[in-house]
């Protein structure tokens, strides 16, 4: 069976890319499940199983490559379709008859720009234009806001986050289980939960409806994803390494510059970006602790959805979905490059 | 043993000595490492949700409003009405409460309170107080002349309740239990009993949530763990696009996609399997909770179980095969025990996950989809119920976090890994 996949591995793939391609393209699952029965059958046929594989087997392998495939493409295409979606020229969450058929007039680019518009005092202006719309668009305020956030409280969540991972992947470290976690637990502890605690605790301290609040709940939910991920780089750290720095007169500081810093580096790029996207994503600490000033695009998105569902939805998560996919491109460039560092072959 | 026998070092302090003074320091130094995030966590995280379950069991609202008539009627025997002396302090102290203007110090917060206990009475306290500063002795005749209601033990059995600052009253009403006329505890009626009720349906969905990710994950991981590296890691991406990518988004592309104008029911309808006017409700109720919930945690699943499939050699598995094993009793006896582990952690981190979601059943719950974690915050932020809210916030974070020992006992939290 193993075989098999592999020497089909790479069909398979170019099969599933295509398949997404024509969801893409056509903008119905329709046409790429029926891609995939149509390439597939004759895929399965024209495999070099074993010639001594009875029926039975050949039948149970492809019912297992439809499986996992079907498995994969649900997996994948509600993060994909909504992309056809946003360019609708119509207020609908479907495709139109219209899309269906390529017209170009059923495409606009209405709902991007309605991104921009939304909250503008004078969206036709000409002058001022752009003034108005940094300062009074609703989604720009909010993408503002998310990317202050989350910037500050990345900063912060990386830097103590190391530092904790630092001190945890030292053999000598006493109570490791306990303080591990303790750390890792505000990703375990259900978010209500969290957000209700801080809610109290914030507002008693006057913190509730402030940036600081905010950032503080973050910097919180965000820590657990640095200290695995440092964790992680750490445990396959040479630890001779260090002691050969320090031998040769290199201080504490020194050490952790020249030696440890580049060697973890990407998994503190790593641990950062899991931070940042957290808090990117983040919404209920939102819900509870910020005031109307501090909305965040999912705290926007969040109150979209429940009162006015629109497309204009659909377009901002187009934008970050575009955004994940350049997070995720930069964390496996990362992935590829710690495993050069450690003698491991991308394979 | 003599000293000249010991080894000493440079220094001239015995090895074992000095051995164990550097130990010390280098603990010491490890643990001060991680103490700046440690301290943040206990104040930013621990110490709020600290403050949170004991408020679940606090509330002062009564003894904060009518100070002199909490310390007297904690006192009372609870034999028949309490005496002229209680009356009179309660009278005298409420009159003095109406004039208070300050926010969870006003009459109307205690008979809020007393409200929770005692359903109905809300209006007898506001109304009582307006007259308070008319009413004269005999205050036992006079207040029940204000108000029969007055006459009745159960009141003031409450109020006794009510007055000590320690209760387990929110607990009681968390577990769908409550007080009768004679302060004994008693199951409550058929139709407020939502709690226990959607504990156990959010363990159920749940349970239901995590059984599909079992069997959705289990194919996907092994199909990724046996593909050579490269390919397995193209694969890998649309595993993790979909865990990259704003839970909020995916949830907006689900009701995208199973709302009744949405794509799945215009694909149906096109194809002729149904009607236009017999779309299926896939959205806003508990169906679209699932599906959406089961797309967000699958690669919760997906992750852990390719990361320990990939460290099990195929030899195995056709060592077994080729001394007659039928490939069912190959997988079951040699296969499936190897994978047990991230079987294991899946099973634990997508519970863990799903019990404690707010934001999905929120949106596409509906009404039937509405599980424990959207009643807390039904009572943090609308009710206002807030010891409510918390008790059943303690009892969520109880079952959280025997799961969570659970799993550092079974899985290790240091083994956990993304990709």
């Amino acid at each position: 069976m193993n075989k098999f996949i592999q020497q089909k591995g790479k069909a398979i793939i170019y099969l599933l890319i295509a398949a997404v391609l024509v969801t893409f393209l056509t903008g119905t699952i329709k046409a790429a499940v029926g891609f995939l029965l149509v390439f597939g059958v004759p895929l399965y046929f024209m495999s070099k199983m074993p010639e001594y594989a009875t029926t039975g087997e050949r039948f149970t392998r492809y019912m297992f490559l439809v499986i996992s495939s079907s498995i994969l493409v649900f997996l994948i295409t509600p993060v994909i379709i909504i992309i056809p979606l946003s360019f609708n020229a119509e207020p609908y969450f479907t495709f139109t008859d219209g899309m269906l058929n390529l017209d170009p007039d059923a495409f606009s680019m209405r709902w991007y720009m309605d991104i921009l518009h939304n909250g503008m005092a004078a969206p036709q202006a000409v002058e001022g234009w752009w003034k108005d719309m940094w300062e009074n668009a609703q989604w720009i305020r909010a993408a503002r806001n998310s990317f202050f956030i989350a910037t500050i409280s990345t900063v912060i969540a990386t830097s103590l986050g190391t530092l904790a991972a630092l001190g945890l992947s030292r053999p000598e470290m006493p109570y490791r289980a306990l303080i591990t976690s303790l750390l890792i637990s505000p990703m375990i502890v259900p978010l209500v939960i969290t957000a209700t605690g801080m809610f109290f605790f914030y507002s008693d301290i006057g913190l509730a409806k402030t940036y600081w609040g905010v950032i503080l709940a973050h910097v919180t939910l965000g820590v657990p994803f640095v200290i695995i991920t440092v964790t992680a780089t750490l445990s396959g750290f040479d630890m001779s390494l260090v002691r050969a720095a320090q031998n040769m007169g290199a201080n504490g500081w020194t050490t952790f510059r020249r030696i440890i810093m580049p060697l973890i580096l990407p998994g503190m790029i790593s641990g950062a970006l899991f931070a940042f996207i957290t808090s990117l994503d983040e919404v209920v600490a939102v819900l509870f602790i910020a005031d109307v000033d501090q909305r965040t695009i999912p705290r926007q998105m969040f109150s979209g959805i429940r009162e006015q569902i629109s497309p204009t939805i659909l377009s901002v998560a187009s934008i970050l979905v575009l955004i994940s996919i350049i997070l995720l491109t930069v964390l496996e460039l990362l992935r590829r490059r710690s495993e050069r560092l450690r003698g491991m072959s991308p394979g | 043993m003599s000293t000249a026998e010991l080894t000493l070092t440079e220094d001239g302090i015995p090895l074992k000595e000095k051995l164990a003074k550097t130990t010390a320091l280098q603990r010491r130094r490890a643990l001060l490492l991680t103490l700046p995030l440690v301290i943040f966590l206990v104040v930013s995280f621990v110490f709020p949700i600290g403050q949170m379950l004991f408020s679940s069991v606090h509330n002062d609202k009564v003894s904060a409003v009518v100070p002199t008539f909490a310390e007297a009627i904690i006192q009372w025997d609870g034999e028949g009405l309490p005496s002229e002396q209680i009356f009179e302090i309660f009278v005298k102290d409420l009159a003095a409460a109406k004039k208070v203007r300050e926010i969870g110090r006003t009459v109307g917060n205690m008979a809020t309170r007393i409200n929770y206990e005692m359903p109905g009475s809300r209006s007898l306290f506001t109304s009582t107080a307006r007259k308070a500063k008319k009413i004269e002795a005999p205050y036992k005749e006079n207040l029940i002349k204000v108000n029969k209601k007055w006459a009745n033990p159960t009141i003031w059995l409450t109020m006794q309740r009510a007055a000590r600052d320690i209760t387990p009253a929110f607990y009681v009403a968390a577990l769908d239990l409550k007080y009768d006329e004679n302060g004994d505890i008693v199951r409550a009626d058929e139709l407020y009993q939502i709690y226990l009720n959607n504990f156990i349906k959010t363990l159920g969905v749940s349970a239901l949530i995590t059984l599909i990710c079992v069997v959705l994950a289990y194919p996907v991981a092994y199909l990724l763990s046996v593909l050579p590296l490269r390919q397995a890691n193209l694969l890998m991406i649309m595993v993790l696009l979909p865990f990259w990518t704003s839970l909020l988004v995916r949830t907006t592309a689900w009701i995208a996609i199973l709302q009744t104008e949405g794509v799945i029911n215009d694909m149906l309808v096109f194809m002729g399997f149904i009607s236009d006017d017999g779309r299926i409700q896939m959205i806003y109720n508990q169906t679209g909770t699932i599906i959406a919930m089961v797309h967000i945690l699958l690669p919760f699943m997906i992750l852990p179980l390719y990361s320990v499939m990939k460290t099990i050699p195929p030899t195995y598995m056709r060592a077994a095969l080729s001394m007659g094993a039928k490939p069912l009793y190959a997988y079951r006896k040699v296969y499936l025990p190897q994978t047990l582990p991230g079987l294991a952690a899946g099973t634990l981190l997508v519970f863990i996950l799903a019990i404690g979601y707010y934001i999905t059943p929120a949106l596409v719950g509906g009404e039937d989809g509405l599980l424990i974690s959207n009643l807390i915050a039904y009572h943090i932020q609308k009710s206002l119920n807030w010891s409510l809210g918390a008790a059943l916030g303690t009892l969520l974070l109880a079952v959280v976090l025997i799961l969570y020992w659970l799993y550092n006992k079974l899985i290790g939290i240091d083994k956990l890994r993304f990709g």
